[in-house]
């Protein structure tokens, strides 16, 4: 099997999965508890949370702990007063962040999506306009993902951000997929909340955290027991936790490696994809994460090609897995000012450490016997323009 | 070290912590179960098999279960999510200040954005007597909860006895049943109660994943508290934590498996602690109900020492001195003080749990480390002079 889904999900590093193990036998207390069985807990916690800190260059302080990515995101939305707020959101953003702010609408907030151009970029002047227009920025929030699930274009948060700041916005931003792929300094750049997944970085599904500066005030998404400083309730995920700080650690160390390693790939996919007919790549103009190409063949609907790849034992997506078999287009590319027709079209290939040149040479040449010049004529066409 | 802190959490069972492992690295099921490739689909087939285990196990159908990040996640939702989406019916909700935080907390939030609480009578065990339930419910009662075993006293209410009163009135009834799988057969539909709270680390299983039961025969509907990705038919977005959930239903399997000689076994253990200590020591209240008690909770309360005291000295014993939950705070424990302990009695209480691993000798090694503690605090205690003494 040749694995190109490393957006959707990773596989746990070996060295993840020994870090967890001792928290999945004879280490098991709750970290709540006083006796040293919890206190070794709680010690084994106040690690990850440094490790994670590090890695996206935030306070340990600032990391609070959550169930993954969607649930960062969702309690982010929480840091302006939800029935007051004036939401401000890239229309390429991730469904966790898009549909806990439509959510939020529907009880009273306010929604504002924002426009990207044809790379998927947010346009700053204009949303540095829009915020001019809003009478109580103050409980404003903009939220602009990092790097795109579905592209890989990397946005300029920085520059996001303190358009947000300038009003006295809070500025949230989905690094899910900027985390282990990109340099992030959350401390020095003008951002209020960052959200972060483990089981996108090589660490365990159901773990992620809510990166938050001391003076936002946040309001829980759960209640009950006091944990992670009051703003997520819950006995703590240990063994994820931990995994998740290792995987954190990993990434810090191997990140220029796994950039480098992960560029090598896409350049040799991309070189091959360019001697296709008809083959267009999303985003190509802007800076993407190194990993992540989404590209379309036109007049291939995506869900034909990617049934004949499967069945070749390649696995790719078409756009995030949270919209596996909706059938609908990816919003992402509709946004970027794509037809439906190109929409439909849309491959998603995204790299992982174990990924080969050779496994990149397969797919090539799959894709070219589906939908290559000489692929069967009969494939061509049927579906779209 | 003695680990008698089983209502805390539990170590996770090896063959849990083994099924987890095989759906986690880069030759297991690793994969995300919403991705609609050869390897997505299979570990989509491998939660829809553990939904299925787990809702026999409780006495559910698969459809009527939806996993979450734990109990917490699931009172939450249940309540919350119940409450936004029934607020209809009435902005009233009936509950005993026993429950554990997790309960208490989402309903004191409603309480802050206008819905009413109202707290249920209980007798001095904890029970509630379901003509209390049904008095106390009122025609804009909209949601009731309840925990099946206390996690503090291991007090066992008669949630079919509850459930009825309930459905009577048209109220939905929440269990919290956290600390109740492995020690009680459930019977989610038979009891015909609304919805119900797992947590997979109280029975062996992982921290950070649980269930909720929501019925759906007649259907009880909550708003999700997490979106985005339409995960669990919409009701809990966020991609599924696999081997958290395949090592939650290998333990509950485990646990159901071994339940009535581990339930014998923990109940000799208790009886085995409760005699050595009452026996050895005067003044020892036994915090609990005899005709109703889990037996893998034993909570004492000791006159005549002081709780911090107590506690520093028994460092080497992890027990607790109420939830785990609250321990954070230096404050005794809400629920020995609801059921009318005074507040210095309530923090010199100790609660011992216990787990299928659990032995004798652990237990009289604990004994003689309490009843040696205690002696020596009230020996130091002027307090305890007097009343001895008197």
């Amino acid at each position: 099997m040749i694995y190109f889904d490393h957006n959707a999900t990773t596989p746990i590093a070996p060295e993840v999965l020994e870090a967890m193990q001792p928290w999945l036998s004879h280490h098991y207390g709750n970290p709540s508890s006083v006796h040293r069985a919890g206190r070794l807990a709680r010690q084994a916690i106040d690690a990850a949370r440094e490790q994670v800190a590090a890695l996206v260059g935030g306070q340990p302080a600032d990391v609070i702990f959550t169930s993954g990515g969607t649930e960062a995101d969702n309690l982010a939305l929480n840091a302006v007063p939800v029935d007051r707020a004036h939401y401000l959101v890239g229309s390429t953003e991730h469904a966790a962040v898009l549909e806990a702010a439509q959510a939020r609408a529907r009880a009273g907030a306010t929604l504002q999506l924002l426009p990207v151009d044809n790379n998927g970029l947010i346009d700053e002047g204009a949303l540095d306009a829009t915020l001019a227009g809003i009478d109580d920025a103050a409980n404003a929030l903009v939220s602009v993902m990092w790097a795109n699930n579905e592209t890989g274009v990397i946005q300029d948060v920085e520059a996001v951000g303190r358009v947000a700041r300038k009003h006295g916005a809070r500025m949230h931003t989905d690094a899910v997929q900027a985390a282990g792929k990109l340099s992030v300094d959350f401390a020095a750049m003008p951002l209020d909340l960052l959200s972060v997944s483990a089981h996108k970085l090589y660490g365990p599904k159901g773990v992620g955290a809510l990166l938050c500066k001391r003076d936002v005030e946040l309001s829980p998404l759960l209640f009950g027991g006091g944990h992670e400083n009051k703003r997520r309730a819950g006995t703590e995920n240990l063994a994820g936790i931990v995994g998740f700080g290792k995987a954190a650690e990993l990434a810090q160390r191997d990140l220029h490696a796994r950039q480098q390693h992960a560029l090598a790939l896409r350049e040799s996919l991309e070189l091959g994809l360019a001697n296709m007919p008809n083959v267009q790549i999303f985003g190509q103009a802007a800076a993407r994460v190194a990993n992540t190409c989404q590209f379309g063949v036109r007049g291939f609907h995506s869900e034909a090609l990617l049934m004949e790849l499967d069945r070749r034992g390649i696995a790719v997506t078409s756009g995030s897995a949270c919209h596996a078999g909706t059938g609908e287009p990816t919003h992402v590319l509709l946004a970027m000012g794509y037809d439906s027709d190109t929409a439909h079209s849309a491959i998603r290939v995204s790299f992982g450490v174990q990924n080969t040149a050779a496994e990149v040479e397969t797919f090539l040449q799959a894709l070219n016997e589906i939908a290559g010049a000489r692929a069967p004529a009969f494939a061509a066409g049927l579906f779209g323009g | 070290m003695i680990y008698l802190d089983h209502a805390a959490t539990t170590p996770v069972r090896k063959e849990a912590a083994e099924a987890m492992a095989l759906c986690m690295t880069e030759s297991g099921h690793f994969a995300n179960p919403g991705s609609d490739h050869v390897p997505g689909r299979q570990v989509a087939r491998i939660v829809e098999q553990a939904r299925e285990r787990f809702a026999g196990l409780v006495g559910a159908k698969a459809e009527e279960i939806v996993f979450t990040s734990g109990a917490t996640e699931s009172n939450n939702m249940a309540l919350l999510g119940g409450a936004a989406f029934y607020a209809n019916k009435g902005k009233r909700i009936a509950l005993a200040k026993t429950e554990h935080k997790s309960v208490l907390d989402p309903c004191r939030q409603l309480a802050s954005r206008g819905w009413s609480l109202d707290w249920l009578e209980t007798d001095a065990s904890g029970l509630i007597a379901p003509d209390v339930l049904a008095a106390a419910l009122k025609d804009d009662t909209c949601l009731a909860s309840g925990m099946l075993v206390n996690n503090e006293t291991g007090v066992v209410q008669n949630i079919p006895a509850l459930a009825r009163v309930c459905n009577d009135k048209q109220v939905l009834l929440h269990v919290d049943a956290a600390q109740a799988l492995g020690k009680f057969r459930i019977e989610a539909r038979r009891w015909d109660v609304a919805m119900m709270s797992f947590s997979a680390h109280k029975f062996g299983g992982p921290k950070g994943v649980g269930a909720l039961y929501l019925r759906r025969k007649p259907p009880v509907k909550v708003q999700p508290l997490m979106f985005g990705g339409g995960q669990e038919r919409g009701l809990r977005s966020g991609t599924l934590p696999v081997h958290q959930i395949v090592g939650m239903v290998r333990a509950a399997e485990l646990a159901e498996a071994e339940r009535e000689q581990v339930v014998r076994h923990m109940e000799r253990l208790r009886r085995r602690l409760q005699d050595q200590i009452l026996t050895a020591l005067p003044q020892v209240e036994v915090n609990g109900a005899d005709s109703a008690q889990s037996p893998h909770i034993l909570n004492l309360s000791f006159h005549g020492v002081d709780g911090e005291a107590l506690r520093a000295d028994l460092i080497e014993l992890a027990v607790s001195s109420g939830s785990a939950c609250t321990s954070d705070h230096a404050e005794s424990s809400y629920v020995l003080r609801a059921l009318g302990r005074e507040n210095s009695l309530a923090d010199a209480s100790l609660r011992f749990s216990f787990g299928p691993l659990t032995t004798a000798e652990q237990i009289d090694q604990a004994a003689q480390r309490v009843i040696a503690s205690v002696r020596r605090l009230r020996g130091l205690s002027p307090l305890w002079q007097d009343e001895a003494a008197a």
